[in-house]
C-alpha cells in the first residue's frame, strides 16, 4: 500500500498517516481501557456495596441463645397472678446458681447482663402456657445480651484491651463456661422477622416496619393506579390540544423530578397540618408517595397506551362501540401489561423511598405492629435508617440484614416487572 | 504481482477480439442464459489499482455476495448498477472495509490494493480508509462548521499541523470539489446549513482533503435534485483524471454518463462487466439486458 | 354515625341504586333490550350515580371542612385570659383540645376550661356527623328516586355516563396540577411567614447557621443565625463531587457500552448499571455512612490526612455512585441519537474509533449530554438520605473537602423531626430552605428537558 510509484508524485499523505498511526492506535487503545475502567468501576461499586451489607448483615438471621437452669419458685412467681411474677429473679437467680463465685454489686449486674432483658419475658410466656411448671426447676433457652451474641459471633476480638472491649475478661470467662458445658448456641433469628422495633437489639425486628410498609404501599396502590391510569387514559385518549393540557404535561414531568424531599414538605404542611391526618400514619406516608409515584405511573401507562396500535381502537369505534368503550374494553385490556409494570416499578420506588417519610413523623420510635392505616407505624427504608443511627454493633448487623430484606423484595418486584414485560411483549 | 500482471496483460490481448466478436454477433448470437450466474465480460483490467479474488460476503446467515472477482483501474470511473439488494453496496463497502462496523458482517476473499491485500492481519483499517475515501448515499456532513468538515481528516491524520497548510487544503478541496465559489464568504457556518447537493459536495471535499487515490460513491446523487446531480457528475469527471472512483447508482442514466466501466450485479451476483458501450449497447447476459431494457430493477 | 359506616351506607344504597335502575329499565320495554337507548347497565349506572354522587361529595366536603370551622367555633367561645396570649399559645390549646378529644395525653394537665372547651368540641362534632348523616341520606333517597323516574328508553344514559367518567378522568388529570400547588403554597407560605421573621437577605446571603432552639422567648440569642450560605456552599460541594464521580464514570461507561462493548457485555453490564438505579438512598447512606467514611478515614491517617468522620467527600463519593446510571442511561439515549451516518462519515474518513467519538459523536451529543447532567445536578442537590446519614449538622463555610459539611435537605429533615412548634423561626426555616431547593431544582429541570428535547427534534 505505501510502496512508491515512479509516475506520481511522492504520496505525502499516506506517509504521514502511516507515520502517526502508532500514536492514534496508543490512543485508542487509552480511550478504550478509559471506557472499560468505568464499567468497571461502576460494577465494583455495586460489588462493594453489596458486599459490604451481605458480609455485615448474613449474621443477622441468627441470634444467640443461652442454656439456663432455673428454679421456678413459687415464692416469686404466684400461681393466681401469672402476670405479676418476678421473672427477672428467677432468672437471675439461676445466673447466680451457675456462678456461684460471683459476688459484690457491680460484678453481679456484668453477670446479668448476659442474658437479654426479654428472657424474663419468655420464661413468663412459657410459663403462662403451661402453669403446671410453677415450682419446678427447669432447662429454658433464653436470649443472650446482644453484646455477648457480637461476641459469640466472633465480631469482637479477645486479643484488645480490656477497656476498649465492649465484652469485659469475667464475661469472657462466663461465657467460655457457657460455651465448655454446651450452654451457648446459635439458632435461626425468628425474633428479627416477628417482632416490632426495640431498644435491645435481641428484641428488635423488622415485622413492625414491614406491615407498616405494606399498609403505606396498600394506600399508595389503591390511589396511585385508578388515579394515574385514570390521567393516563385522559391525557391520551380524550385531551383536546390546549394550553391547560400543556400545562398540565409540563406539570407532570416537572413532578417526576422534584426531589423526593419536597413531598415531605408537603406533606407536612397540607395533610398534617391543614387537614388534621395523624402524624406518623401509613395513611399519609401513602398519600405522600401516591403524590411521588404517579408521575411514574402516569408516564408509563401512557407509553403502554400509546404502542396499542390504532387500527383496534377504530376497529371497535368501526363495529359502534363508543370511544369510551372502545377504550375500556380494547385498548385498555392491551395496554395493561405495560401498565402493571409501569406500577410495579413505581411501588418499588415507592417501597424504598424514606426522606419525605422523615418530614411526617414516620420516624418515630414504634414498638407495636400497626394494626390499619391511621396507626402509627413506620416503613422498612425508615427503620433501616433509624437503627443504622444506633451506637450499638448488633443493631449494625440488624441494619445489614433489614437492607438484604428490602433488597429481596425489591429484587422480588422488579423480577415480576421483568416477567410481565417479557410474557406480555407484543410486536405489531 | 508479477504473475497478475502478466495474466492481466494476456486477458488485455484477448479484451479487443471478443469486444469486436461480441459487437458483430450482438443481435444474432443469443444471450448467456439466465440461469447462469458465471460472470461474462473482463474482470480484470492492465495495472489495476484493486483487485477482488472471490469475494464472500455473509450478514448473519445471508449469503451478500458470492465469489465475486473484479478490478478497479486506475483513473477509471466504474460504476456498479443492479436492482436494490443486489450487493453492490455491500461490494462497495468492501473496498474500505467500512462493513467492519457491522457486527454480523463476514467478508472472505482477497481485496489487493496495489499487490497488499487489505483484509490481511497487519493492515489497518485507518491508512486504508484514507485512501479508500467514502462518500454517503445522503449527505452526512458534521454539524460543525464548513471549514472543520473539510479540515476533521487532515486534523485527525496530522496531515497539516501549520494553519496556513490547513488554510491551503480548505481552500484547495474547496475548489476541487466545485463549492470554493459558493461558500468561500461563509467557511464559519454549519455545514449542515448548506443545500442538499452542496453538502454532498462538502462531504465530496472533504474526502478530497485527505488525498484518498480512490474514492467510494455509493449513490452519491439519489437524494439530490437535477441540477445538484449534474454538478456532481461533473465533479466525478474531473476527479477522474487523478482518482479512481468507483460509483453505486440506481440511474443506468448516470452510469452511462460518467462511467469507462460498467459492473451489473444481480442477487449477489456479478453477472456482467464490460466498458460502459458494451455492457449498454450490447449486453451478453439475458439478465443485464433484461435490467437494461427496464424489465425490472 | 361514625364517617367511615356512612361511607359504606352511601355507598351500597348507591349500588342498590344500580340494580333497581338496571331492572327498570329492562322492565320499562318488557325485556326488549334493543329498543333501549342503552344497555340497561348503562341505566344503573346512571341511576347510581345520581344518587351516590351528590351525598358522596357532600361528605367529602363536610370532612375537609369540619375541623376547621368546629375548632374556630371553640377557639370563638375560649375565655378571654387564652386568647389574648397570642397565636402561638392558642394553637398549643387547641392542640390540648384536640388531643383531649382524641382521649389522648396531654402535655400538661388540662386546666377546667380546656376541658370544657374538649367537650364543647365533643358535642359540636357529634352535632355535626349527625347533621351529615341526615343530609347525606336525604341526597342519596332524593336524587335516587328522581334518577331513577327519569328512566326511559329514549333517555341517553350512556352517553350520561360516559360524560361523568370523563370528567373524572379529567379530574385525575388535573391532580397533577393540584399538586404543584400543593408543593408551591405549602413551601410559600410558611417561608413567608418566615421572611416576616428572618430578612430574607440574611437568609440568603448570611454566613453563619445556627438555629438553636430557644427553651424560653427571653433567652438570649433565642432567635439563632440564619444565614443559608454554609448550607449553599455545602450543598453544592458534595454535589460537585458526586458530579465528579458520575459525570466522568457514568458517560464513559455509556460510551463503551453504546460503542464497544459486544452484545453480550452489553446484556450483562447494562442490568448491572440499572441494579444501582434501582438500590434504595437509605442503603446507599448506610454505605456512605459505615464503610465509605471509616476507609476514607482509616485511608487519610495513614497518609496523615484529617479526614473528617462526617466528610463531604465520603457523602459525595457515594452520591456520586448513586448518580452513574442517571448519567449513563441519559447519555445512552442520546449518543444513541446521533444518526449512524455520522459514525459512518467519521469511518469513512480513515477516523479511529476514538477519534469518531471524540470528535463527532461527542461534539454532536453535547447538547443532550449537558442536558442529562443538569437532571444529575438537580438530583444530587435534593438527594437527601445520603447526606442525613453520611454528612454532617455542622454549617462549616469550607470548600475542604475533607471537612465536615451540612446540606439543605439535612437541615430541613434536622430541623423538621422531632416535635416542634409551628411558628418558630427553626421550623419555618426548613420550609424556606425547601422553597429554595425547589426553585433550583425546578429550574433546572425546565432547562434540562428543554434541551434534551430540543436535541432530540434535531435529529428527528
Amino acid at each position: 500500500m505505501n510502496n512508491q510509484q515512479a509516475d506520481t508524485a511522492p504520496r505525502r499523505a499516506i506517509d504521514v498517516i502511516n507515520a502517526g498511526m502508532d500514536r492514534r492506535k496508543r490512543s485508542e487503545k487509552r480511550f478504550q481501557l478509559l471506557g472499560k475502567l468505568s464499567i468497571a468501576l461502576a460494577i465494583g461499586f455495586l460489588a462493594m456495596l453489596l458486599g459490604s451489607i451481605v458480609s455485615k448483615g448474613y449474621g443477622a438471621f441468627q441470634q444467640t441463645y443461652v442454656k439456663l437452669d432455673v428454679h421456678l419458685d413459687a415464692a416469686k412467681i404466684d400461681a393466681e397472678n401469672l402476670n405479676k411474677g418476678n421473672y427477672s429473679g428467677v432468672i437471675k437467680e439461676g445466673l447466680r446458681n451457675m456462678f456461684p463465685d460471683v459476688s459484690g454489686r457491680r460484678e453481679k449486674r456484668k453477670l446479668y447482663s448476659l442474658v437479654s432483658q426479654s428472657a424474663a419475658y419468655q420464661l413468663q410466656a412459657k410459663v403462662i402456657e403451661e402453669p403446671g411448671l410453677i415450682g419446678q426447676a427447669i432447662s429454658i433457652w433464653v436470649p443472650a445480651d446482644d453484646e455477648v451474641d457480637v461476641f459469640f459471633k466472633g465480631h469482637i476480638n479477645r486479643d484488645i484491651a480490656e477497656e476498649d472491649r465492649r465484652i469485659k475478661d469475667n464475661q469472657i470467662r462466663w461465657i467460655d463456661h457457657f460455651i465448655e458445658q454446651n450452654r451457648i448456641e446459635k439458632r435461626f433469628n425468628t425474633t428479627f422477622f416477628n417482632a416490632g422495633d426495640s431498644r435491645n437489639p435481641e428484641s428488635a425486628g423488622i415485622w413492625g416496619a414491614v406491615v407498616g410498609s405494606f399498609y403505606t404501599l396498600l394506600v399508595t396502590l389503591l390511589l396511585s393506579f385508578p388515579v394515574g391510569v385514570a390521567s393516563a387514559i385522559y391525557l391520551e385518549e380524550f385531551a383536546p390540544k390546549n394550553k391547560f393540557i400543556d400545562f398540565i404535561e409540563v406539570n407532570i414531568n416537572n413532578l417526576a423530578a422534584v426531589p423526593s424531599i419536597i413531598f415531605g414538605l408537603l406533606g407536612l404542611a397540607i395533610f398534617i397540618n391543614f387537614f388534621g391526618l395523624p402524624r406518623s400514619a401509613s395513611f399519609v406516608g401513602g398519600l405522600v408517595l401516591t403524590l411521588m409515584t404517579l408521575p411514574t405511573i402516569i408516564i408509563s401507562s401512557r407509553a403502554a397506551l400509546k404502542s396499542v396500535p390504532p387500527s383496534i381502537k377504530q376497529a371497535a369505534l368501526g363495529v359502534g362501540a363508543s370511544p369510551m368503550q372502545a377504550i375500556f374494553y380494547h385498548v385498555l385490556p392491551l395496554a395493561m401489561p405495560g401498565i402493571l409494570t409501569g406500577t410495579i416499578l413505581g411501588m418499588a420506588q415507592a417501597l424504598g423511598e424514606s426522606a419525605p417519610l422523615l418530614m411526617i413523623g414516620m420516624v418515630a420510635f414504634i414498638v407495636d405492629i400497626p394494626a390499619g392505616i391511621f396507626d402509627p407505624s413506620t416503613v422498612l427504608p425508615v427503620q433501616i435508617f433509624l437503627w443504622a443511627d444506633s451506637p450499638e454493633r448488633a443493631f449494625l448487623e440488624r441494619t445489614s440484614g433489614a437492607i438484604m430484606v428490602l433488597l429481596g423484595f425489591l429484587v422480588l418486584m422488579n423480577m415480576v416487572a421483568v416477567i410481565l414485560r417479557k410474557q406480555f411483549e407484543r410486536r405489531w | 504481482m508479477n504473475v497478475e500482471q502478466e495474466t492481466g496483460q494476456k486477458e488485455m490481448e484477448l479484451n479487443p477480439a471478443q469486444t469486436k466478436e461480441a459487437m458483430d454477433l450482438q443481435s444474432k448470437t443469443p444471450k448467456v442464459d439466465r440461469e447462469n450466474r458465471e460472470t461474462v465480460g473482463d474482470v480484470r483490467v492492465d495495472d489495476p489499482r484493486m483487485r477482488c479474488t472471490d469475494i464472500n460476503v455473509h450478514y448473519g446467515d445471508k449469503h451478500a455476495i458470492k465469489g465475486l472477482n473484479l478490478d478497479v483501474g486506475k483513473k477509471e470511473i466504474l460504476s456498479m448498477i443492479g436492482p436494490s439488494g443486489c450487493g453492490k453496496s455491500t461490494f462497495l463497502r468492501c473496498l474500505n472495509r467500512m462493513n467492519d462496523t457491522i457486527d454480523s458482517c463476514r467478508v472472505t476473499g482477497t481485496i489487493e490494493m496495489d499487490g497488499v491485500d487489505i483484509n490481511g492481519k497487519s493492515i489497518d483499517v485507518v491508512p486504508l480508509r484514507a485512501s479508500v475515501g467514502m462518500v454517503f448515499q445522503k449527505p452526512n456532513p458534521f454539524p460543525k462548521s464548513i471549514r472543520e468538515n473539510i479540515l476533521f481528516g487532515p486534523r485527525i491524520h496530522g496531515l497539516a499541523t501549520d494553519k496556513d497548510d490547513l488554510e491551503e487544503i480548505v481552500v484547495n478541496s474547496l475548489k476541487k470539489a466545485g463549492l470554493w465559489d459558493e461558500v468561500k464568504d461563509r467557511l464559519d457556518q454549519p455545514g449542515t446549513g448548506l443545500s442538499g447537493g452542496q453538502q454532498q459536495r462538502l462531504c465530496i471535499a472533504r474526502t478530497i482533503a485527505v488525498e484518498p487515490e480512490i474514492i467510494l460513491m455509493d449513490e452519491p446523487c439519489s437524494a439530490l435534485d437535477p441540477i445538484s446531480t449534474a454538478a456532481i457528475e461533473e465533479l466525478m469527471l474531473e476527479l477522474s483524471e487523478s482518482y479512481s472512483i468507483c460509483i453505486v447508482t440506481h440511474s443506468m442514466q448516470q452510469a452511462a454518463r460518467v462511467s469507462n466501466r460498467t459492473a451489473y450485479f444481480h442477487l449477489g451476483d456479478l453477472i456482467e462487466v464490460g466498458t460502459t458501450d458494451q455492457v449498454f449497447n450490447a449486453p451478453l447476459h439475458q439478465l443485464t439486458e433484461d435490467y437494461i431494457t427496464g424489465r425490472f430493477g | 354515625m361514625q364517617i367511615d359506616i356512612l361511607f359504606i351506607t352511601l355507598m351500597l344504597l348507591s349500588s342498590a341504586a344500580f340494580f333497581i335502575g338496571r331492572q327498570r329499565a329492562s322492565k320499562i320495554v318488557q325485556g326488549q333490550i334493543q329498543s333501549l337507548h342503552s344497555l340497561p347497565s348503562f341505566y344503573g349506572f346512571f341511576a347510581a350515580i345520581w344518587s351516590g354522587l351528590p351525598a358522596i361529595l357532600l361528605l367529602a366536603a363536610w370532612v375537609v371542612f369540619e375541623p376547621a370551622i368546629i375548632t374556630n367555633i371553640v377557639i370563638a367561645n375560649l375565655p378571654e385570659h387564652i386568647t389574648s396570649l397570642g397565636q402561638s399559645h392558642v394553637n398549643l390549646v387547641v392542640n390540648d383540645i384536640h388531643n383531649l378529644t382524641l382521649g389522648n395525653l396531654t402535655a400538661t394537665e388540662p386546666s377546667a376550661e380546656i376541658i370544657a372547651a374538649a367537650d364543647q368540641y365533643k358535642s359540636l362534632q357529634a352535632t355535626s356527623h349527625m347533621l351529615l348523616t341526615i343530609f347525606s341520606l336525604l341526597l342519596v333517597f332524593g336524587f335516587g328516586l328522581v334518577s331513577v323516574r327519569k328512566i326511559h328508553p329514549q333517555l341517553r344514559a350512556r352517553n350520561v355516563v360516559e360524560q361523568v367518567i370523563k370528567v373524572f378522568l379529567f379530574l385525575c388529570a388535573c391532580i397533577a396540577i393540584l399538586s404543584t400547588l400543593g408543593i408551591v403554597m405549602s413551601v410559600l407560605f410558611e417561608s413567608i411567614r418566615f421572611f416576616k421573621m428572618i430578612p430574607i437577605d440574611d437568609f440568603l446571603f448570611g454566613l453563619t447557621w445556627s438555629p438553636q432552639t430557644a427553651m424560653r422567648e427571653d433567652q438570649v440569642g433565642s432567635s439563632g443565625a440564619f444565614g443559608a450560605i454554609p448550607l449553599f456552599t455545602g450543598t453544592l460541594l458534595i454535589s460537585f463531587i458526586a458530579m465528579m464521580v458520575a459525570v466522568p464514570v457514568g458517560l464513559m461507561s455509556a460510551i463503551y457500552l453504546s460503542e464497544y462493548a459486544s452484545t453480550k457485555v452489553r446484556g450483562i453490564a447494562k442490568p448491572l448499571l440499572e441494579v444501582l438505579a434501582g438500590i434504595p438512598t437509605v442503603v446507599y447512606g448506610f454505605f456512605a455512612a459505615l464503610t465509605v467514611a471509616p476507609l476514607l478515614r482509616g485511608a487519610g491517617i495513614s497518609l496523615g490526612l484529617d479526614i473528617a468522620s462526617e466528610s463531604a467527600l465520603a457523602a459525595g463519593l457515594v452520591m456520586g455512585i448513586m448518580i452513574i446510571p442517571l448519567v449513563s442511561s441519559l447519555s445512552d439515549d442520546v449518543i444513541n441519537a446521533v444518526p449512524q451516518a455520522m459514525r459512518d462519515g467519521a469511518y469513512g474518513l480513515g477516523a479511529t474509533k476514538s477519534e469518531t467519538i471524540r470528535k463527532v459523536i461527542f461534539p454532536a451529543a453535547l447538547p443532550g449530554i449537558v442536558g442529562g447532567i443538569l437532571l444529575a445536578v438537580s438530583r444530587a442537590l435534593g438527594e437527601t438520605m445520603i447526606v442525613v446519614m453520611a454528612a454532617g449538622l455542622a454549617a462549616n463555610l469550607t470548600a475542604n473537602p475533607l471537612d465536615a459539611v451540612t446540606t439543605v435537605t439535612v437541615q430541613i429533615v434536622t430541623l423538621l423531626t422531632g416535635d416542634q412548634e409551628f411558628d418558630s423561626a427553626k421550623t419555618l426555616a426548613a420550609f424556606a430552605l425547601g422553597l429554595v431547593l425547589f426553585v433550583i431544582t425546578l429550574l433546572l429541570n425546565v432547562i434540562a428537558l428543554r434541551v434534551v428535547r430540543k436535541y432530540r427534534e434535531q435529529y428527528e
